[in-house]
């Protein structure tokens, strides 16, 4: 019967493995645990699942594994108040929340409360019950104007799954990104070089200098290690960026640490003849493109960050920029430094599954081959390990 | 063998259950968990609980995997020789001990903690796979194996500021150190301060799980925090009303320093109580 367990949980995307599952059964064997299903959560839990941001998956793969068994302990059906109230701050704008006074926000969390108790299945579609798609106020996806996005994203196959206390959801999360985070990414680019003075003791070659000369101490000196990888970065800025300011900001004062050669420019939208290096001063101190082409050698990785969202004329069109009469189009221009530096990406703060809805997104998405990744973790490792390659 | 916490180290049964199953199974154990919720404790407790030596190795930026089972001190063996000393003949002298070849030399079981894995370079773990899983390594210079001669008990904690291979996980047991709830929370503190007057300490958690419902805390404060404050407390002799004031909700609480390491959270957290103020 283990095995469909362990299979169960390698359909629910757990990442075990066949070494983890034959420790469990030794555990087992030798009776780690007394019988008691209870036992066994925590037990499976420690062999199996490596990683706190797992556990809420593997809560659920757990629950409906042995759903009949026993109900998984300390579940129960309860939304704290506070959650709600994050909940409507985060995913209403003002006007919303304006039009929720409608219903009335007390009695909405009533009828809320109500429709929860109630309702004991899964439901998806329909009117009233809480569920996904559908057009009740509750529930996830669902068209009405006053309704809540409750539960997250659209990996909750179950709604009400989603309400049964699972305390390691907040950790399954792969959107959080701090600078630290950023860096240890990056730290995949860096490659050594020695260059320059040498003033580190080679201990090696000291060693064996000293042994060819018959004994006699042959200091070796060598210069220190540092890092040689170069980075331009090219920044989208303004208009549509500016919900992403702050991802941005967190790459670039992660980038400045970790790199001794970047060079930084920014770009409205996508780039055409010029570029710039101050913000403030983007009319008076610009640098042509062409410039830019030739000042650093292909040695250089050509980060792209922006979210590529613009009308399909800007990259398509001459003329076709919205703040000056551009002769060549922007797919020119991208295609130009795509061609200059090979080893280039493009970073996109937007949702990767919101991607292929965009018509410019997925333009550029195929003018750098595909080299277009999400500004997450994930994405960040999957774009340095092409970088350094 | 079985661990189930001890006077002074409040446990939970999962983490129990964890560490029973990693002495029985003779597998590392690694912790994770919010700084501060006493992953690195932990292995002290588990070597005082079982009566073993405990043999620490913390990790830093610049740490090799190399350094725990051995180094080879060529440094002074050069400086010997240039000095005609007797003993450079014997490479033996100039073998440095790590952590790993005393734990494994150690007549009985002994534990080993290695202590924040996550600081040192992304290759790290990898590089101690074979050691932790067959608990012998090969001296180059001497041509010798050491093999431990009791498998030790591995604790490894990591604070999660870098993602750690999937092999060397595969060959852990993982447990993660949930931030207590109040009633856990409350018999730690009584494991700390026995004699802490009931009244003193229904209140000062009230302000400690408010503090750490705040959105937008950079450091939540944690347990050693809660526990560094409540010594500031009892050493201030500040009575329980002070910390009551559910009218004045929106005073500070009193040396919330020990509580609030960063300044932007404390500024944030002044804002907050400004606005409270205001709303009154």
């Amino acid at each position: 019967m283990l095995i469909d367990f362990f299979l169960h949980l390698k359909a629910s995307r757990l990442p075990v493995s066949i070494q983890e599952f034959l420790t469990l059964l030794e555990a087992l064997r030798q009776h780690v645990i007394a019988h008691s299903i209870d036992d066994f959560y925590l037990l499976s839990r420690a062999v199996l699942v490596k990683d706190e941001s797992h556990f809420d998956k593997f809560d659920r793969a757990f629950g409906e594994y042995f759903k009949g068994v026993e109900a998984l302990p300390g579940m129960e059906v309860l939304i704290p108040e506070e959650w709600l109230r994050r909940a409507v701050k985060k995913h209403l704008s003002d006007a919303e929340r304006a039009r929720l006074e409608k219903l009335g926000w007390e009695k909405l969390m009533e009828t809320f409360r109500q429709r929860l108790a109630e309702q004991k299945e899964r439901h998806s579609g329909g009117s009233k019950w809480i569920g996904s798609g559908g057009s009740s106020p509750f529930g996830h996806g669902g068209t009405h104007p006053e309704g809540i996005r409750l539960g997250g994203r659209s990996e909750n196959r179950s709604a009400v799954k989603v309400w049964e206390r699972r305390e390691y959801r907040n950790l399954d999360d792969s959107v959080e990104l701090g600078t630290r985070n950023i860096k240890v990414a990056l730290r995949r680019l860096r490659r050594f070089a020695r260059e320059g003075a040498a003033e580190e003791l080679d201990l090696e070659g000291t060693i064996a200098g000293t042994a060819r000369n018959a004994g006699w101490l042959d200091l070796k000196l060598r210069p220190e290690r540092h890092n040689a990888v170069k980075v331009l970065l090219l920044l989208d800025i303004g208009g549509s960026m500016d919900d992403h300011i702050r991802v941005c900001e967190e790459l670039f004062s992660a980038c400045r640490s970790e790199f001794k050669h970047l060079e930084h420019y920014y770009f409205h939208n996508c780039v055409y003849d010029y570029l710039w290096r101050d913000n403030r001063r983007r009319h008076s101190e610009r640098i042509a493109t062409h410039d830019v082409l030739h000042r650093y050698g292909n040695d250089y990785k050509l980060i792209f960050v922006g979210d590529a969202s613009m009308s399909p004329y800007e990259l398509l069109q001459p003329n076709g920029s919205i703040e000056f009469n551009n002769v060549e189009p922007g797919a020119a221009w991208l295609r130009r430094l795509a061609d200059t530096w090979p080893h280039s990406i493009w970073l996109n703060p937007e949702a990767e599954h919101s991607w292929p809805y965009r018509q410019s997104t997925s333009l550029i998405h195929n003018l750098l081959g595909g080299r277009m990744f999400p500004l997450t973790l994930d994405g960040l490792e999957r774009g340095m390990r092409l970088l350094s390659k | 063998m079985r661990f189930s916490g001890s006077a002074t180290y409040v446990t939970t049964r999962d983490l129990n259950l964890a560490v029973n199953a990693a002495i029985t199974l003779q597998r590392p154990l690694l912790i994770k968990g919010e700084p501060g919720t006493g992953k690195t404790m932990l292995a002290e407790e588990v070597a005082a609980a079982l009566g073993m030596p405990l043999f620490q190795w913390h990790i830093k930026s610049t740490t090799k995997a190399q350094q725990g089972l051995y180094e080879y001190d060529a440094v002074s063996r050069l400086r010997d020789s240039q000095l005609g000393e007797a003993r450079v003949a014997d490479i033996g002298s100039y073998i440095v001990k790590g952590v790993l070849w005393q734990a494994f030399e150690c007549e009985t079981a002994s534990v080993v903690l290695i202590d924040e894995i996550d600081k040192a370079d992304i290759e790290f773990p990898n590089d101690l796979l074979r050691e932790l899983d067959r608990m012998e390594f090969f001296v180059y210079e001497t041509r010798q194996t050491v093999r431990a001669r009791q498998r030790p008990v591995v604790v490894i904690t990591s604070n999660n500021e870098k993602e750690l291979p999937d092999a060397f996980l595969r060959r852990c047991f993982f447990h993660y150190i949930r931030f207590p709830d109040k009633e856990t929370m409350q018999s730690i503190v009584d494991v700390h301060f026995p004699g802490l007057k009931p009244a003193l300490l229904r209140e000062a958690l009230e302000v400690f799980f408010e503090l750490r419902e705040i959105p937008g805390l950079k450091k939540k404060p944690s347990t050693s925090e809660l526990l560094d404050w409540l010594k500031l407390l009892l050493a201030e002799d500040i009575p329980p009303e002070v910390l009551r004031s559910k009218e004045q909700k929106a005073a500070i609480p009193p040396l919330h320093g020990a509580l609030l390491k960063n300044e932007q959270d404390v500024h944030l957290f002044e804002r907050l109580i400004f606005m409270a103020r205001h709303n009154r």
